[in-house]
């Protein structure tokens, strides 16, 4: 899909100040310590959800856009863990911002929503529906106590505007490309608390096959090698997957550097490729080109091709970065996980 | 004044207050306060306007909730502090990401976004403004 006249004009990111190291919940369950899949993971507070975290984010993506809410044409949420069932997010973001004619909907596809939300809003703007729109990815992902995924599944949100191409753009979008298929790799029934998960499935056929697709899908369709991107950012569910997929794919460990977090927070599901974007953004020179591919389970991926603006000068220090979030830090024992995570039944 | 009624309307009226800090100025005394309300509650005039209040300012006095309500029992213990914002304005509201033991009179905060209140499991979650150090 090629994509024409179409920028991030603002970002922003956001991670809960609260942390538990892999190796506390490891002593819960009597797991070896040294084989966990990250170091520690981020935990929202007990007055933190998906939508809190992505307000803080979306906030400080209006802070480096330099416009007014007004021209804001639709918010879209991607997010697996809602507050609600039935009400959506999309509603209550846009009061917070004070505008009301608007498309607002809330989005799910596992730990793709966020990216696919961003096509959505790209889609809106490249048409001329909207001048300019915000896409959204924010989890606080719970994995069942004492399972695999509990020592990943963390909380993030990122916010993107997005507007017709301008004088002030952060980055410009070059094409995306995405890639599907029904996939049983995990999954969570109406109604149940915690997810399921196929074990080995969700690697090879899921993770890898899909986000594999997607990057040569859109590297064929653009004309564009490996060495073509100064920065790559993989869905990351933790730090094996994304590192091993770079190298399938052809991409060094500098090109990663930057857009791998899930060893600092974990898997942010919705929010991870797009934390990892905006930590690039913060880091990334003029002209540098940015390959994005997400995965959602169930099963699919999206991937972008972004090259960054000199907008980005100006605007980059106009609202916390990534790692301001991820350097200030509170470690809570797993008692205290355990209370803010609402699995203490009273 | 923060009333604890599991009240739909009551949260639906006080949404855009709650959501984005907005309080009153009394056009006769010129007091500001929060949230707004039409009328002043320091010299009883009806001539209000909204203002958007600074996101900023200081903990003056704080007390620690050990006994919450039972909707509140798994946040115990929480904090709700006393506030003034940049422009003067002194607000009631809970303070956030902060440990009851680390918590000081005279902290500088900052207005965050939180769950603030659930109507019960099945009922209306309430969110608004809290206030979190600032950490530097
Ligand atoms: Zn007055």
């Amino acid at each position: 899909m090629k994509i024409k006249d179409v920028s991030i004009i603002g970002y922003g990111a956001y991670v809960p100040i609260f942390r538990i190291k892999d190796s506390e919940i490891a002593r819960v369950w009597g797991r070896d310590p040294k084989r966990v899949p990250v170091n520690e993971k981020s935990v929202p507070g007990y007055d933190e959800d998906s939508l809190t975290m992505a307000v803080e984010a979306t906030l400080n993506a209006l802070k480096r856009s330099n416009i007014s809410p007004d021209i804001i044409g639709a918010i879209l949420v991607g997010s697996e863990s809602p507050p609600y069932a039935v009400k959506p997010s999309a509603t209550v973001i846009a009061e917070v911002l004070g505008v009301s004619r608007i498309v607002a909907v809330d989005m799910e596809f596992a730990c793709r929503a966020g990216t696919t939300a961003m096509q959505n809003v790209i889609g809106m703007v490249g048409s001329g529906m909207i001048e300019a729109g915000i896409a959204i990815g924010t989890d606080t992902a719970q994995g069942r106590p004492g399972d695999e995924l509990e020592y990943t599944a963390a909380a993030g949100a990122a916010s993107y505007i997005i507007s017709k191409s301008g004088n002030d753009d952060i980055a410009r979008f070059e094409g995306s490309f995405s890639y599907v298929t029904d996939t049983p790799d995990f999954w969570r029934r109406e109604g149940e608390r915690f997810p399921r998960h196929g074990y080995r499935f969700t690697g090879e056929p899921a993770y890898f096959h899909h986000i594999y697709s997607a990057a040569k899908g859109l590297m064929d369709e653009l004309g564009l090698k490996p060495q073509d991107f100064a920065h790559v950012v993989f869905h990351q569910p933790n730090v094996k997957f994304p590192t091993r997929m770079a190298k399938q794919l052809g991409f060094n460990k500098e090109q990663l550097k930057y857009g791998l977090l899930s060893g600092y927070i974990g898997n942010t599901y919705a929010a991870a490729s797009l934390i990892g974007l905006a930590n690039v953004l913060d880091n990334a020179k003029v002209g540098d080109r940015i390959l994005v591919v997400s995965f959602g389970s169930g099963a699919g991926s999206d991937a972008f091709s972004i090259i960054v603006e000199d907008g980005i000068l100006s605007k980059r220090d106009l609202a916390p970065k990534v790692f301001d979030y991820i350097s200030r830090k509170k470690y809570i024992d797993y008692s205290i996980y355990s209370k803010f995570r609402r699995n203490i039944v009273m | 004044m923060n009333t604890f009624i599991n009240s739909v309307p009551r949260s639906w009226r006080e949404r855009k207050y709650k959501y984005r800090l907005i309080g009153g100025i009394c056009k006769k005394c010129n007091a500001t306060f929060y949230p707004y309300r039409g009328s002043c509650p320091y010299c009883g005039s009806d001539d209000i306007e909204e203002v958007n209040l600074p996101k900023k300012g200081r903990l003056i006095s704080y007390t620690i909730i050990y006994s919450p309500p039972s909707e509140f029992r798994l946040k115990q213990p929480y904090i709700v502090g006393l506030i003034e914002l940049e422009d003067g304005t002194r607000i009631i509201a809970q303070i956030t990401d902060v440990d009851v033991n680390e918590v000081k009179d005279g902290i500088e905060v900052e207005a965050v976004f939180r769950r603030y209140r659930e109507q019960g499991a099945d009922g209306i979650i309430e969110y608004g403004i809290k206030f979190r150090p600032i950490s530097d």
